[in-house]
């Protein structure tokens, strides 16, 4: 906030433009970068939950892929639950604890800062 | 034969945010720096840059003919008449849209890299197929937005689909800017714009009323006007394309005395 929004806001005026305007796009910016189909979001939540299989006993039915944005960077966000590492050694514990343990987070390549 | 031509696509996503000036004013630039630089309007739907250029009337053949052989490049090439360094490629029929393929662009620009220095494609408005020919030929590109919500939003788009075509480097030149409402904070800012787009910045242009009076005669600010606030950043961004440090000017800073004092003021960051 600069010192002309808080004269404005004692005022009771508007604030000036330029920070409504980059409120805004900031929101509206948002919701374009993340624009993947629902197809495509589902078809990767796949393919990475096979991957992972590969390596862990993981609960394919548990697993969530999405969405997030944050500032102007968008993440994918895996949060897969594992039941088990494949050498037989049983790891579960509590599924919330243990998911946000072994959450993945994959930046999209898209507006790098 | 130039070996290290640079390609630089210009576009903007939004039209009339100021692509054709800016490559007909970059184009003379460079050619006044002893660059050979060719100009290649790829908006054959609305073509423009004949017109800012003052060349319309002195066309003969386009990239249209080039492409279906029936003229050899140097022919279709529109030479300036006060700056010999700087070619026209004009645009063709809007008839080409319905043939017209990448490869198309990446032939006629390979031509043209043979001979110049630079190659500037000025592209057609919006992310449709005109725009997809014309990045196909490009190795990096300048975007034009303006300090408005619609220019910038409509950037961030081009934006992501040069990133996803591996096209860079990127840079961004903000059009029409205008210092007094910047100032007064009734204008996104300078770091509002690269904040939002994460591109650096090549350059700004001032908002100037000579602009019109130089489209009105057909010559680019950059060949005779040289003194007026937009020609010199044209004059500014040039000279950083090819490298040279200068400095950016702030808008902020421009408008001087008391007024300007105060306004500085008046946008100190309180928290």
């Amino acid at each position: 906030m600069t010192l002309r929004d808080i004269i404005n806001k004692l005022l009771r005026r508007q604030t000036a433009s330029a920070s409504t305007a980059r409120e805004r796009l900031q929101l509206v910016l948002a919701h374009d970068r993340s624009d993947l189909s629902t197809e495509l979001l589902d078809q990767m939540r796949r393919e990475i939950l096979e991957v992972v299989a590969k390596y862990v006993e993981i609960d394919m039915n548990e697993g969530a892929v999405s969405l997030e944005t944050e500032d102007r960077m968008t993440a994918l966000v895996a949060n897969l639950p594992i039941k088990r590492t494949l050498n037989g050694q049983i790891k579960l514990i509590e599924p919330i604890n243990e998911s946000e343990k072994n959450s993945q987070d994959v930046e999209s390549k898209d507006h790098n800062s | 034969m130039a070996t290290d031509t640079r390609v630089i696509l210009i576009c903007s996503g939004k039209g009339g945010v100021g692509k054709t000036t800016l490559t007909a004013n970059l184009g003379i630039s460079l050619a006044r720096q002893g660059l050979t630089t060719a100009v290649l309007d790829a908006d054959f739907g609305l073509r423009n840059l004949d017109l800012l250029l003052g060349l319309e009337n002195r066309i003969v053949y386009t990239a249209q003919e080039v492409l279906e052989e029936e003229c050899r490049l140097d022919q279709a090439l529109v030479k300036h008449k006060q700056e010999s360094n700087l070619s026209l490629l004009p645009a063709g029929n809007p008839r080409m849209l319905d043939w017209l393929k990448p490869d198309d662009m990446k032939r006629i620009v390979d031509m043209l890299k043979e001979q110049f220095n630079y190659v500037l494609i000025d592209c057609p408005a919006g992310v449709e197929d005109g725009f997809k020919n014309a990045m196909a030929a490009a190795q990096e590109a300048i975007v034009v937005t303006n300090p408005e919500v619609s220019a910038v939003r409509d950037a961030d788009r081009v934006i992501g689909l040069l990133n996803t075509n591996a096209i860079k480097p990127v840079q961004l030149v903000l059009n029409r800017v205008r210092p007094k409402m910047m100032a007064n904070q009734e204008m996104l800012s300078i770091d509002d714009v690269t904040d939002i787009l994460a591109l650096p910045l090549l350059g700004l242009v001032l908002e100037d009323e000579q602009v019109i009076v130089s489209t009105n005669r057909g010559e680019p600010l950059t060949l005779n006007s040289v003194n007026s606030p937009a020609a010199k950043c044209y004059l500014n961004i040039a000279k950083r394309l090819q490298g040279e440090d200068i400095p950016l000017i702030d808008p902020v800073e421009e408008s001087s005395g008391f007024g300007a004092k105060f306004r500085r003021l008046m946008q100190t960051k309180i928290f």
